[in-house]
């Protein structure tokens, strides 16, 4: 059985990234100082890859309705999110695909999308009943 | 320099064991946006913080070869045996699964397995590092 879930929208800021980088222990310049984001030749500050892959996670606790019932979760970071300064950040969207097999297993094939962009590859992610 | 082929199946010593608060996973969640109040189990990537600290063991390792700043994270997963929650202390062991050349990049296949205070598996964390040597 399928069911495509309400897709949601998310924006990001710098702010945000100053905060996942503490909240992580992730101090890495290239996610909050634009200088050194364009000295390794990104075209500016970019999200955590664990940022996003952590909003995907965040899509699929607002659906359940409650943390905890993620068993699996997995992706591949294909592409960067750049988030400029000020308050309008990014917007990072997600949608997912609810399949329940047989067994009553559900998995959450989902879709991350930066500017119409996919910027995670295959994030999917299984849950516990 | 390309990194050496023996650290395949190489394990790393624990991580020094995290005391996980109830502080830390609402600051982790807050940045995130992600709903969470008190006694709630910690959002499902909240385990990267400890996989990360088995991670920079394995970068400052000086006999690895692997320069930190040309690390790009390449991939993510976890599998959890249950939910982290506040109270528990853990620790992450780092082993390195695989280890191949593209393109002049090692592609650095590691599993970090975290353990709780009584040794119960908790999460794996499995992260594929890229590593462009001189880049």
């Amino acid at each position: 059985m399928t069911t495509e879930l309400e897709p949601r929208t998310y924006r990001v800021t710098r702010a945000d990234l100053v905060a996942y980088a503490a909240a992580s222990g992730d101090p890495n310049p290239i996610h909050q100082d634009e200088d050194v984001a364009r000295a390794v030749g990104l075209p500016g500050v970019i999200a955590h890859g664990m940022y996003t892959l952590a909003l995907a996670a965040r899509y699929v606790d607002e659906w359940a309705g409650r943390s905890g019932r993620i068993v699996e979760l997995g992706a591949k970071f294909t592409r960067p999110v750049v988030v400029p300064a000020g308050e309008e950040g990014a917007e990072v969207s997600v949608s997912g695909v609810l399949h329940t097999d047989e067994d009553g297993v559900e998995t959450v094939a989902l879709t991350v999308t930066c500017d119409g962009q996919k910027v995670l590859g295959n994030p999917r992610a299984v849950l516990r009943a | 320099m390309p990194v050496d082929a023996g650290l395949v199946g190489r394990t790393f010593p624990p991580t020094e064991p995290y005391d996980v608060t109830a502080h830390a996973v609402r600051a982790f969640a807050e940045a995130t946006g992600t709903p969470w109040t008190d006694g709630d189990p910690a959002p499902a990537t909240f385990p990267i913080v400890v996989a990360f600290a088995a991670m920079q063991a394995l970068m400052d390792d000086p006999t690895v070869g692997i320069e930190l700043h040309h690390v790009v994270h390449g991939e993510q997963r976890f599998v959890h045996e249950r939910p982290v929650v506040a109270g528990d202390r853990l620790t992450a062991e780092l082993t390195v699964e695989t280890l191949r050349q593209v393109g002049g990049a090692d592609i650095i296949g590691t599993s970090s397995a975290l353990t709780d205070a009584d040794g119960a598996l908790v999460c794996t964390a499995r992260a594929t590092l890229v590593h462009k040597a001189g880049a």
